[in-house]
């Protein structure tokens, strides 16, 4: 099992990685940490004409908290976001959900960019930057555009970035007084991919939730803001909005079924919403 | 073996503490380099997709997965494979653990163990069984049933704190 043969460019700067990118995007594979897109090179399923290594463009990985904004750049590390007191402190929801991705050394090298520009369904980080009403900030050699997270998810690997584009920083408002965060998920072992997980933000006053935001991921094609049960969840309670995910678009599959998913869904919403 | 039309590139590191400086195809693993380039044959190639642990070196400090990087990407890099680990007696407490508890049968996933419980160990020095499940969960064994590794590191961690 060995890739098949690909060109290979690892440029310094942010310009030179843009330049190739608009001319050989189509073409060309981003190489951050790999962990993904190894394995489909490895298997053949994935055989791009040029690998574009982005790990020595400086600056990729930095992580800051300013003005009630968390910044963490595209390319830091999974363990070393999960390690970040900054993150702890205003997106403990990522905390969380980081101790379902994956094992140790997959966490060393993987990236936060890199799975949400993969934008596998049963991937944590789209959900989380969805529920957090993250922004995504791409760059291309023709500029710089900001996309709201729960606007960028499309489907099975399929996002709005163009081929020419690169993320480079993700943008997540602090949480806020009275908000919660939670992230929960079922695995046939841990750090398996999810069978359904869910991750939700809520500001309560008193034991009432006053505003909601929802996302799953391992359910649907495309991780998005549920907004038909947030505003179930805030109207009419918890068991009404445990009903209303029978409207989710739920994956079919040979392992697990729609309605399977759906039913741990449902699970989850509950166990979070009991906890949180 | 160098096909003659296979893309290759210039790349040097450190391994193991001694400096190397090659040319590697450009489409080799990390771990096959340390096999069949420069003969390190303690690092072990199982899945080759990143699910079985059995690949784990160091780079920068760091364990990873030798089948998901590619040769060229540790250019500039510090690598440490078991071979190293063990040289330098950094994992012997864990080594001497694993074989006084029959933490292993054939072997094939001990490196991988090692340096993954090694690396748990530096950052928590007292870990709950579950924890040490946790760190060892992208190691795959397929002969003892992981409980006497999970022993080994428990006892192992035990004698560093002592």
């Amino acid at each position: 099992m060995k890739p098949a043969r690909f060109g290979y460019a690892r440029p310094d700067t942010l310009d030179g990685a843009l330049a190739i990118l608009a001319e050989q995007g189509v073409e060309a594979a981003i190489l951050a940490g790999g962990q993904s897109l190894m394995p489909m090179l490895n298997l053949r399923m994935a055989r791009p004409g040029l690998l574009l290594d982005i790990n020595r463009i400086p600056g990729l990985d930095a992580i800051a908290l300013s003005g009630g904004v968390l910044t963490i750049g595209a390319r830091a590390r999974h363990a070393e976001v999960l390690a970040s007191p900054l993150v702890r402190e205003a997106a403990p929801m990522l905390v969380q959900a980081l101790a379902h991705v994956a094992h140790p050394a997959i966490r060393n090298r993987g990236t936060l960019g890199g799975s949400l520009a993969l934008a596998d369904p049963a991937a944590e980080m789209p959900a989380c930057i969805t529920a957090l009403g993250a922004t995504l900030v791409v760059a291309s050699a023709r500029g710089e555009r900001r996309i709201a997270a729960e606007t960028f998810f499309l489907g099975v690997y399929a996002t709005t970035l163009e081929p020419d584009e690169l993320v480079l920083r993700v943008e997540i408002p602090a949480i806020s007084p009275g908000w919660s965060h939670g992230f929960h998920e079922v695995a046939r072992r841990h750090g398996d991919y999810a069978m359904a997980g869910l991750a939700l933000a809520l500001h309560r006053e008193g034991s009432r939730v006053v505003e909601a935001r929802i996302a799953f991921c391992g359910v649907e094609a495309a991780t998005r803001r549920q907004a038909e049960v947030e505003a179930v969840l805030v109207a009419q309670g918890a068991e009404a909005a445990c009903a209303a995910l029978a409207g989710l678009d739920a994956m079919a599959g040979a392992e697990v079924t729609a309605a399977h998913r759906i039913h741990l869904a449902r699970v989850l919403l509950r166990r979070a919403l009991g906890q949180a | 073996m160098e096909l003659t039309d296979e893309p290759m590139a210039e790349m040097a590191c450190t391994v193991n503490g001694v400096p190397v400086r090659t040319r590697v195809p450009l489409r080799q693993s990390l771990v096959d380099w340390l096999r069949h380039g420069i003969g390190l044959t303690g690092s072990h190639v199982g899945c080759e997709h990143g699910v079985c642990g059995a690949c784990h070196v160091q780079v920068g400090g760091r364990v990873v997965r030798g089948c998901l990087m590619l040769a060229v990407q540790v250019d500039g890099e510090v690598v440490e494979t078991i071979e190293g680990a063990t040289a330098s007696g950094r994992i012997r407490a864990l080594q001497e653990a694993f074989f006084a508890r029959a933490a292993l049968q054939c072997g094939f996933c001990t490196p991988g163990m090692l340096l993954q419980a090694a690396e748990l160990l530096a950052a928590n020095p007292d870990p709950s069984r579950t924890e040490i499940r946790e760190a060892l969960s992208g190691n795959y064994c397929r002969c003892t049933g992981y409980h006497a590794i999970v022993d080994a590191v428990e006892a192992a961690a035990a004698r560093l704190r002592a």
